[in-house]
């Protein structure tokens, strides 16, 4: 019978059916010190040891500051704790943990696969939303809550019942500076928040196999924001060369093995899914949110829509609501609005080749007159590799502050956020009311994105700065 | 945790629709890397005069004789909606509730409910507010009694009411077991399958 990829997966680690669910064998637990505490103190209080403690990874990046010379104080009050007490408990769990000062710490999605802990065909979890990310790699990896953490580390198992599947295959090509992160958009404004509603997503085409392995990561990432169950891409050559070398990646004679049998993690011809969805990747453009919701993705040269345009599925109550909070009218040209700020980072878009490609737009210019622009690399790997190449310097010199790895502002926890009603113009992935500070108004975007508005101080198409490459 | 065969308890009244987790407890209340620590929080937005204050509200009925010794609530439709926090089912079992009655759960509390040693039980709007009918003329005296194994309610006045709840759930239940402990119990076969992958793709095993 043909399979589809998750097929695949799913039934090399099916254990029993329980219920009305099944058991399922899990790969791969990774924590940060936000959840991951809690999980840790919580087993250790009921007594019960880790199953596969090698298999189990932790790293700091939820609550850590970003500024230069950080330590474990933070911003955010009562965040100290969350990084001694999960520094403690790894410790004494016998796992491996990517603690503050450690060259391979960063934001759990860009390190994972950094390390070579996520490969083709393991089950990974993490009480994590975005955990998703790591399906580019072909591996079924997806955010679970902290008890099933819990349920994870001691028998590395999860009940769940088998989720639907769905395939989304992108024909064709991204036009030129068109990117992984503006078909994301792209799928959440024309399918809404709800379209993967508890799918595992196979993203597939020709569209989808010309994308590289950082631009998959950042097409998977937004899954969740997709309400998907996960994201998966069939892994390749590409993926496979990235693995190489990777300190978790097989070596010798088992990397042979392995990729003999990663190249068979692909959907089967006459594979089914639950659903279908067919684009064509012309289709995609530069896209940018004006709303409080993913979903309120637009092309970046359109207008703020009116309501006819958004009611199939938002409310008249809830357009009002996000219109209202963002402070803007309909009708609008996007590219008139003006930001007060502009953010780099975040486990969507804070990889060495985002950096290089903001960097091509940024490199001689300077950041408008006002605008608070920040860069966080996604891990110190990434920073290191950066400032190799002399990213920082671009950066720096056009106005941005060059931080530290980790989630940063993608989130406020009650650290540090951009300021109330400021608009910012940001490459993470959620636009949520207060997401990014008190009342702060969130525009994602692609990294090009970012860096353009932040040149000329108003969302703005990074097309206009032309195919830049930047040259090292 | 505590298996759950017979209980006898006072039973406190709490019949309002949509009582929601952030009610249950407040994210307020939520500071700490525990699940414990969060029963003063339980209920805080109705139980305390103030906001994040320690001042017992008189007028909220967990704060009233002899309904602080309850152990169960007697729900409205919908209960638990709203985040799935779960601090909210660790809270309502670290204070010391052991059932809920209710016409209806919020899907997710009620998972959350059976992982943490809770009954979720539930009953017709009618049938609840009869019961609270027959209690409240003497709470002390007059508890409810929940017997899982039968899966019956006896209210005092003699009248028994019949409920339903999943095979897995009643087994967690009546045992104590949460879904660790259950899945514990396939060990054997969780490690042969191991052993086994591990012979098959030796590279996924660190
Ligand atoms: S970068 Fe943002 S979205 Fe990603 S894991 Fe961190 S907080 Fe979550």
């Amino acid at each position: 019978m043909s399979k589809s990829l998750f097929d695949k997966i799913w039934d090399n680690h099916r254990i029993a059916d329980v219920g009305d669910a099944s058991l399922v064998l899990i790969d791969r637990v990774f924590l940060h010190e936000r959840t991951g505490s809690v999980a840790l103190k919580s087993l250790k209080e009921a007594g019960r040891p880790i199953m596969a403690p090698s298999h189990v990874f932790a790293t700091m990046d939820h609550i850590v500051d970003t500024f230069p010379g950080r330590t474990d104080k933070t911003i955010m009050p009562t965040g100290t704790a969350f990084i001694t007490e999960t520094r403690d408990a790894a410790l004494d769990a016998g796992i491996t943990l990517f603690d503050l000062n450690d060259d391979r710490q960063g934001i759990i999605h860009v390190i994972s696969p950094e390390q070579g802990i996520v490969l083709p065909g393991l089950t990974l979890v993490c009480p994590d939303s975005h955990t998703c990310t790591q399906g580019a790699f072909g591996a079924l990896a997806w955010g679970i809550g902290s008890t099933d953490a819990e349920h994870a580390l001691a028998t590395s198992t999860l009940r769940i019942k088998k989720p639907k599947s769905m395939r989304i295959t992108v024909n064709g090509h991204l036009a030129p500076g068109v990117t992984a992160k503006d078909l994301a958009l792209y799928l959440l404004g024309r399918y809404s928040a709800a379209g993967g509603r508890g799918h595992v997503v196979e993203y597939a085409g020709t569209a989808v196999e010309a994308l590289d392995v950082e631009a998959r990561l950042t097409l998977c990432n937004m899954a969740t924001e997709f309400a998907a169950f996960s994201a998966m891409i069939a892994p390749d050559d590409k993926i496979f060369d990235y693995l190489k070398g990777r300190p978790y990646a097989p070596k010798g004679q088992d990397w042979d093995a392995a990729v003999a049998y990663w190249r068979s993690l692909k959907s089967d011809d006459g594979a089914t899914f639950d659903r279908e969805i067919v684009i064509d990747g012309a289709e995609v453009t530069p896209m940018v949110t004006w709303g409080t919701s993913p979903q309120h993705a637009t092309a970046i040269d359109g207008v703020v829509p009116d309501y006819q345009a958004v009611q199939d599925r938002d409310s008249q109550e809830a357009y009002d609501r996000a219109i209202a909070y963002m402070g803007i009218t309909p009708g609008t040209a996007l590219e008139s609005l003006p930001i007060d700020a502009a953010f780099i980072g975040s486990c969507t878009n804070s990889r060495l080749s985002d950096l290089r490609r903001a960097a091509a737009i940024l490199k001689g210019r300077h950041v408008k007159a006002g605008v608070k622009a920040i860069c966080v690399p996604g891990s110190t790997t990434v920073k290191r590799l950066a400032e190799a190449e002399g990213l920082d310097q671009v950066f720096r010199a056009a106005g941005f502050e060059w931080r530290e790895s980790g989630c940063s502002m993608c989130f406020f926890a009650g650290g540090e956020s951009f300021g109330r009603q400021e608009r910012v113009v940001t490459s993470t992935n959620r636009n949520f009311e207060s997401r990014q500070g008190p009342e702060t108004r969130s525009h994602l975007a692609s990294p090009e994105m970012v860096a353009a508005s932040a040149l000329t101080g108003f969302l703005t198409d990074p097309r206009k700065f032309g195919p830049r490459k930047f040259a090292v | 945790m505590q298996p759950f065969t017979v209980l006898t308890a006072i039973a406190m009244p709490l019949i309002r629709a949509n009582v929601d987790t952030d009610a249950i407890i407040p994210s307020r209340e939520m500071k700490k890397v525990s699940k414990t620590g969060l029963s003063d929080g339980l209920f805080a937005g109705w139980r305390y005069q103030e906001v994040g204050g320690r001042d017992p509200n008189p007028d909220f009925v967990m704060n009233r004789a002899p309904y602080d010794k309850s152990e169960i609530i007697l729900g409205g439709v919908n209960f638990g909606c709203g985040s799935s926090r779960e601090h909210a089912v660790w809270a309502l079992a670290e204070y010391g509730f052991r059932a809920i009655l209710a016409p209806s759960f919020a899907p997710i509390f009620q998972a959350n409910c059976i992982t943490n040693g809770i009954l979720p039980v539930e009953l017709a709007a009618d049938i609840i507010a009869r019961i609270a009918q027959d209690l409240e003329q003497d709470p002390q005296q007059r508890q409810l009694v929940i017997d899982l194994p039968q899966q019956t309610v006896t209210s005092p006045d003699g009248s028994i009411y019949g409920f339903e709840i999943g095979g897995e759930a009643k087994e967690m239940l009546l045992e104590g077991l949460d879904p660790i402990d259950l899945t514990l119990k396939l060990r054997d076969r969780i490690q042969a399958v191991r052993v086994a992958g591990q012979n098959r793709r030796p590279w996924e095993y660190l």
